[in-house]
């Protein structure tokens, strides 16, 4: 399995990660690399098995719908890049 | 000297007054500080620490202390604490100072324990060197041309060259035994959900687990008593009584059935390491252990079952670092979406990125199936593998690495080389059972690890069997030349 510099650049945009143009060769002989490694998987019929998502088979655990966080945001908003009137600041989104 | 002794022969010292904390605290501050070459500490608190062993005295002074007052340890440095930074070993967070605290460090400051500082590691736990750190890579104490392993290389190397007389750490693919094995000290990656998750930055959460590096099985059996235990503020977290682990050191050997997988001890396996690890299987028959050989063909397939699951769950939890809420943000950003990735492009080093792609990949719609299912399938596999060992066996003993210690920068430009060499480590954290390395001898001055692996929640049984081979051989005792 070989990915092109242009799948390269769609799943990084799927990432939201910016990657340097002349990386990106790189990273397809990496990633190609690792999906080689991981065909060898289809050597196993799992066709009957049941995916494990927990390593102890949990469920999730449920809780009484009860508040117990109190509001912290200044706090939260103590360590974060841009911050105005309590409002976490991006660049425009709407003209 | 002091800092030669155990955590258990400290407690003594402290509780007998041969030292004080603020003694002992001072003098393990100077050691980081002198052997500050190594890089094991992104952070030394050494205000905060003094103040805590100040306290710690008034405390034992007064009598009424409990266990761990006073002892100085380390955490890795994704264990959140309040009012000091937590980095993961990355640009991301390199300003970041968590407003809450992880339960592992709560638990083990409520116990009295002086907090040194916080441990170098791979960026975000990812790697096998603690060479992907922002930080740069940490030496290894027996010879620093060496790595220390990763991602918990700090606590590793910090423990090793005595800087610490313990450390935390965590492990989602080997990332406490690798380097605890290269580094000559014991490390424990106990049961899927014993040890609290809450305030640990995720990397992969249904593998990741809190665990402890020491000189000794005993240490850990001491520490992790305090730091086990169910908490509702991780989802994950089992609801299952914590034993007193010391207490049951000590039991009898004979009879103990150790399982040997035949798909590890072949052909493949490096000889001088074989050899170390016969002499260790040799010592435990001598107390009185079987061993049987046991198949487990699944075991194979643990490296690319590990690296989709690993990789899927990489991409979904770091999808969090957005450059809004917490920390690094790019400059003049042009609109949201160049926040968000040249945030996270300028923030994240390459091996970070490289998993982040695979796992967006493997997600991806279309592939859903053939990746992350088949994988959480062949997961099933595996487990199912240890399942049958277990109806045979009481305890898996295997190699933790295929190699000592490499050299640093020898394997950076491979990645699927440095993955391939987490062979012996993976199929435990898919399975989720617990496990240790153990120091078991030397190859060419560099040490090497001997691993247990245990059933679900069997850490006292793993603690003893350790322990037994501990009070048999001097292994762990070693000290390496540059920190006598």
């Amino acid at each position: 399995m070989s990915l092109s510099a242009d799948e390269i650049k769609k799943i990084a945009h799927l990432a939201r990660l910016s990657i340097q143009t002349e990386n990106t060769a790189d990273y397809a002989k990496d990633l190609s690399g690792l999906l080689d490694l991981v065909a060898q998987m289809n050597q196993l019929n799992t066709e009957s098995i049941l995916p494990m998502a927990h390593p102890l088979d949990q469920k999730q655990r449920l809780r009484a719908d009860e508040v117990t966080e109190i509001n912290q945001r200044d706090r939260f908003q103590a360590i974060a890049p841009a911050v105005e009137a309590g409002l976490y600041l991006v660049p425009k989104v709407i003209d | 000297m002091i800092y030669h002794q155990t955590l258990t022969e400290l407690i003594k010292a402290l509780r007998s007054k041969k030292i004080s904390s603020v003694e002992l605290t001072r003098l393990y501050l100077d050691r980081i500080h002198q052997h500050a070459d190594l890089n094991a500490f992104i952070t030394v608190t050494d205000t905060q620490a003094l103040a805590d062993a100040q306290r710690a005295d008034q405390q034992l002074h007064q009598g009424n202390a409990p266990l761990l007052t006073g002892i100085p340890l380390a955490h890795k440095d994704l264990f959140c604490t309040q009012g000091i930074r937590t980095s993961c070993g990355s640009k991301m967070l390199d300003n970041f100072i968590a407003p809450y605290q992880a339960t592992v460090v709560d638990k083990l400051a409520n116990a009295g324990t002086v907090l040194l500082g916080k441990l170098n590691m791979d960026e975000f736990a990812m790697g096998s060197s603690n060479e992907n750190s922002f930080y740069g890579a940490v030496a290894n104490p027996w010879d620093q041309t060496k790595v220390a392993g990763g991602s918990s290389g700090g606590s590793a190397a910090a423990v090793a060259a005595r800087l610490t007389p313990a450390a935390t750490g965590t492990d989602t693919g080997g990332s406490i035994r690798q380097p605890a094995a290269f580094c000559g000290v014991s490390g424990l990656k106990p049961t899927y959900g014993r040890v609290s998750r809450y305030g640990m930055v995720a990397y992969a959460s249904s593998l990741d687990q809190g665990g402890l590096f020491a000189q000794t099985a005993e240490d850990i059996a001491i520490l992790l008593s305090v730091m086990a235990g169910f908490d509702a503020k991780d989802s994950t977290s089992v609801d299952c009584p914590v034993p007193d682990y010391h207490a049951t050191l000590g039991n009898d050997l004979r009879g103990l059935k150790i399982g040997l997988p035949t798909v590890f001890f072949n052909a493949n396996l490096n000889r001088d390491i074989g050899d170390c690890l016969q002499q260790a299987l040799n010592e435990y028959q001598r107390a009185g252990a079987e061993l049987i050989e046991i198949a487990m063909p699944m075991l194979e397939y643990a490296i690319p079952a590990y690296y989709v699951i690993a990789c899927a769950e990489c991409s979904a939890n770091l999808a969090r670092f957005d450059g809004v809420r917490y920390g690094y943000r790019c400059q003049h950003p042009q609109d949201l979406t160049d926040l968000y990735s040249r945030s996270r492009g300028e923030a994240f080093g390459t091996e970070v990125k490289r998993r982040i792609l695979m796992g967006t990949y493997a997600l991806s719609s279309g592939y859903y199936d053939a990746y992350y299912l088949k994988a959480q399938k062949v997961r099933r596999l595996i487990a199912e593998d240890f399942k049958q060992a277990f109806e045979q066996v009481d305890v898996i003993m295997a190699p933790v690495t295929p190699t000592t210690a490499f050299g640093i920068g020898e394997k950076v430009q491979d990645p699927i080389q440095m993955y391939l060499a987490d062979i012996y480590t993976i199929a435990v954290n898919l399975a989720g059972l617990p496990a240790m390395s153990i120091p078991a001898g030397f190859v060419n001055q560099l040490p090497v690890g001997l691993q247990l692996i245990g059933n679900y929640f069997a850490e006292s049984s793993l603690l003893n069997i350790a322990h037994a081979y501990q009070q048999r051989t001097n292994w762990h005792q070693l000290c390496p030349p540059a920190f006598r």
